[in-house]
């Protein structure tokens, strides 16, 4: 969809000129979200803005849908595409609603029309229309000023959009909300999108590939497995940081590696000998205590030895059970909390669906590693 | 060119005239200052106290200066100073003290309140902060104030000459009195001289004054 | 001791204005404005002084904004400093000289007033019109020209509104000075309420003199006024705003 050839920006001339973007190539897929990831004055947001004419480029070609860039207006192409930066850059003078209906407008779209897309909008960054339609950027909080700056590059409905650090200035609690709000509007948009970033948390968290750029240059560019498992150079993998073991189980969640068929399950109206012997029958350490499917507990043998009443009676309560979609970073943060290997996983009624363990996460991280010796 | 000739021709007069103006507007500038920097700085306490005595000299200022001088005319004969020097650097006292004022108090504001604070917390007192550190960093504003009252004023005093006070106006009132083109010119040409060197001179001590620290620090647009 | 300062400031004022009032009734002032003879002559003579402030502050406004948004174009932009810097010249040079440099060259009349006026009132507006628009943060200018906004549309929504207190601001010194220095065309011919201020002095009628520089200064202050209104008129809401 958005395709780089060979993009070479200089600025400057002669002695003291700066290659900013030093004959980059690759190509963005339509759907996907690309991290322009790289430390400071590595040129990805140089990139990010020759993608839509602000700068233009020295050599080379972008294409965007096959067609090269410099062949198109560039007030239309802009027009096109959506723009976020950091500073958000709401217009002080215009109210919400006219700031979000400021490129539609431009399109020559109808009232009506408008209306209905900024009001669509609004509900979709969960801004109440009712409420912060008339209002002016300087009544609205940073976190809201940020959703709006998404809204209005979003009016237009356009292909691709193009953003620059957009959460950078939001503290850290509110960030991680919109970042998961962002992260669902793109599964329903599936728009085709560039996002610059210097994190590598919001690279691995919001990024369907990640594009690595160190001084000009384009180091790495694959998914965040990839870039986590088998990072190219010292750079990289400095980059990602030296506990990417752990950041590659943020990539992963409790539904893909839990157990969904564990065998060491008895119900809670069995008696304590029928669960003992059953534990050593089977040379089970301990068991899961369901009642009408749902966890309340776990029991070992020494806990039954000289018990006569139900199995329940004696369990120890699970101080939590993690929802699917938990990460496994998590999972094993609550297993080290509370000194436990096994944690059960439920669903929204709160029926157990399947187990974690520790052996299971330590098994999955081999894989993605083993994978990683066998491709090499 | 025949009005360097006349300046030349009548050189004793136009040094007198010269010398008249300046004692005029360097009189006022200093009254000014006087009354108005420390007024600056005492509003900086009392904020409300501030936009009232902001406003008091805005209004002055408002005010045209020839109005104010036939305004002050009657007020002034009382005392017997209706006409002459006197009512003139009254009133350039009076409307210099806006851009002083401001300017101080602006200036002090300005001194960004980390500074103020870590100067507070090492211990020094109110004065010791205004000595030490504000008034040091609110020089080159306060003297831009200066410099906006000085050429004002320098053009105010020309006007003067209509209420007897002297100076450069002189030769431009009697130029339109009896027609005499040179006379005209030698007067505009003079006193828009002395306001240029003025304003430059005064840019120049600006700069000299400015701690190298602050001009460091100066914003470059990007 | 403050307080005090506030205490005198009230009564001061009070005193101010009765001490005004008894002086009006010493000159005859009062008596003046009655007078049937003078009353047609002050109002021609307000007119004029109203026209050559209107004539050259529309023609200083057109020229100044123009010139103003001029130099902040990308073309331009090289020329801002020293296109401000001979403004600024022309300002420094005193009021007075200004007017009486358009008779040498110009003759006396009205014209030459208003070429004059005009000159002289150029400067704030330009000047602030620079200022303000250089002062739009640039954040706003690339998120608008990233979203595809042509250049026109950006000047017209973004840059001016943005930079209109800083605009209106220049417009209303330009106003209150051109108000002032109306009052000195009467020395060339132009007419104007200078000329009661200037007959009063030499004539040393103080009801002539009043009745032009009380009405001088009304004007002022009206004007600053009007110029407040305007900015109520003109200033987005959204840039008035105190954040919540």
């Amino acid at each position: 969809m958005i395709t780089y050839e060979a993009v070479t920006k200089v600025f400057g001339e002669g002695p003291d000129a700066v290659i900013a973007i030093d004959r980059v190539s690759f190509t963005i897929a339509r759907g996907q979200v690309v991290i322009f990831l790289g430390p400071s004055g590595c040129g990805k947001t140089t990139l990010l803005r020759l993608t839509n004419r602000l700068d233009s480029l020295s050599r080379g070609n972008i294409y965007i849908n096959s067609q090269n860039i410099r062949d198109l207006n560039p007030v239309k192409l802009r027009q096109s595409i959506g723009y976020v930066i950091q500073e958000v850059g709401l217009f002080p003078n215009k109210t919400i609603f006219d700031n979000i209906a400021v490129v539609p407008k431009l399109l020559g779209w109808n009232k009506e029309k408008i209306r209905k897309r900024v009001d669509e909008l609004m509900h979709l960054t969960r801004l109440e229309p009712d409420l912060y339609r008339r209002r002016y950027p300087a009544e609205l909080s940073g976190g809201q000023q940020q959703r709006v700056g998404v809204a209005r590059a979003l009016a237009a409905d356009p292909e691709i959009l193009l953003m620059d650090e957009p959460f950078g200035a939001i503290d850290p609690i509110n960030r991680e909300q919109i970042q998961n709000e962002f992260l669902n509007l793109q599964a329903k948009m599936k728009k085709t999108i560039a996002f610059v970033s210097h994190d590598i948390h919001e690279a691995l968290k919001m990024g369907d590939k990640i594009a690595l750029f160190n001084q000009g240059r384009l180091i790495q560019y694959d998914t965040p497995e990839v870039i986590l498992t088998r990072p190219k150079n010292k750079f990289v993998a400095n980059f990602v940081g030296a506990d990417r073991a752990l950041k590659v189980l943020g990539l992963l969640h409790v539904r893909d590696i839990m157990n969904c068929s564990p065998s060491n399950i008895v119900d809670a109206a069995q008696t304590a000998p029928e669960v003992l012997k059953m534990l050593e029958q089977k040379n089970l350490r301990y068991a899961i205590v369901l009642a009408q499917g749902k966890p309340v507990g776990y029991v070992t043998s020494q806990d039954l030895k000289y018990e006569q009443g139900l199995c329940q009676e004696v369990a120890r309560p699970y101080p939590l059970c993690l929802e699917q979609g938990t990460s496994v970073h998590e999972a094993l943060s609550h297993m080290l909390m509370h000194d436990l290997t096994t944690f059960c996983v439920i669903n929204d009624q709160g029926d157990l669906v399947g187990t974690v363990t520790y052996k299971s996460i330590q098994k999955s991280l081999q894989d993605f590693f083993a994978d990683d010796a066998e491709a090499q | 060119m025949s009005t360097f000739d006349f300046i030349i021709n009548n050189y004793r007069q136009v040094i007198y005239l010269i010398g008249e103006h300046v004692w005029i507007v360097s009189l006022a500038l200093a009254l000014a200052t006087l009354i108005g920097v420390p007024l600056g700085m005492v509003i900086t306490r009392h904020k409300a106290l501030a936009a009232r005595v902001i406003n008091a000299a805005n209004i002055l200022m408002t005010i045209p200066s020839i109005a104010l001088f036939g305004l002050m005319l009657p007020v002034l004969s009382l005392v017997g100073h209706g006409l002459g020097k006197v009512p003139a650097v009254t009133a350039l006292v009076l409307y210099s003290q806006l851009p002083i004022i401001r300017n101080t108090y602006t200036a002090i504001q300005n001194v960004p309140p980390a500074v103020v604070d870590a100067g507070k917390g090492m211990g020094m007192s109110r004065w010791e902060l205004l000595r030490e550190v504000q008034i040091p960093i609110s020089i080159p504003v306060i003297l831009a104030g200066l410099r906006t009252a000085a050429v004002m004023s320098i053009g105010i005093a020309a006007i003067a000459a209509y209420i007897g006070a002297g100076g450069l106006g002189v030769l431009i009132q009697q130029g339109i009195d009896r027609v005499h083109q040179e006379m005209i010119l030698s007067g505009a040409l003079l006193v828009s001289v002395l306001a240029l060197v003025v304003d430059g001179g005064m840019a120049l001590i600006e700069r000299l004054v400015t701690p190298r620290g602050i001009k460091i620090q100066q914003p470059r647009p990007k | 001791m403050i307080r005090i300062l506030f205490k005198v400031n009230r009564f001061f004022l009070i005193m101010v204005i009765f001490g005004a009032g008894v002086a009006a009734q010493r000159t005859g002032l009062i008596d003046y404005f009655f007078d049937p003879f003078e009353y047609p002559i002050f109002i021609k003579l307000l007119g004029q002084h109203l026209y050559l402030v209107g004539c050259s502050m529309a023609i200083a406004t057109v020229t100044g904004l123009s010139v103003g948004i001029l130099l902040t174009r990308p073309r331009f932009k090289r020329y801002a400093g020293v296109g401000m810097y001979i403004v600024s010249l022309g300002q420094t040079v005193p009021s007075l000289a200004v007017i009486a440099l358009a008779m040498s060259f110009l003759g006396i009349g009205a014209r030459s007033a208003i070429l004059a006026l005009s000159l002289y009132s150029i400067l704030p507006i330009a000047r602030n019109t620079l200022a303000g628009i250089v002062a739009v943060p640039p954040a706003l200018i690339d998120a608008a020209r990233g979203m595809g906004m042509p250049p026109g549309r950006l000047l017209l929504e973004v840059e001016l509104p943005n930079a209109m207190k800083v605009i209106i601001t220049g417009f209303r010194v330009a106003l209150i000075i051109n108000i002032g220095t109306a009052a000195l065309a009467f020395l060339i011919g132009a007419g104007g309420l200078g000329d009661l201020i200037f007959s009063g002095i030499s004539l040393m009628q103080t009801d002539k003199l009043l009745a032009g520089a009380i009405p001088v200064t009304l004007m002022a202050l009206i004007g600053d006024f009007l110029c407040e209104l305007l900015g109520l008129w003109l200033i987005p809401q959204g840039l008035r705003l105190e954040k919540q």
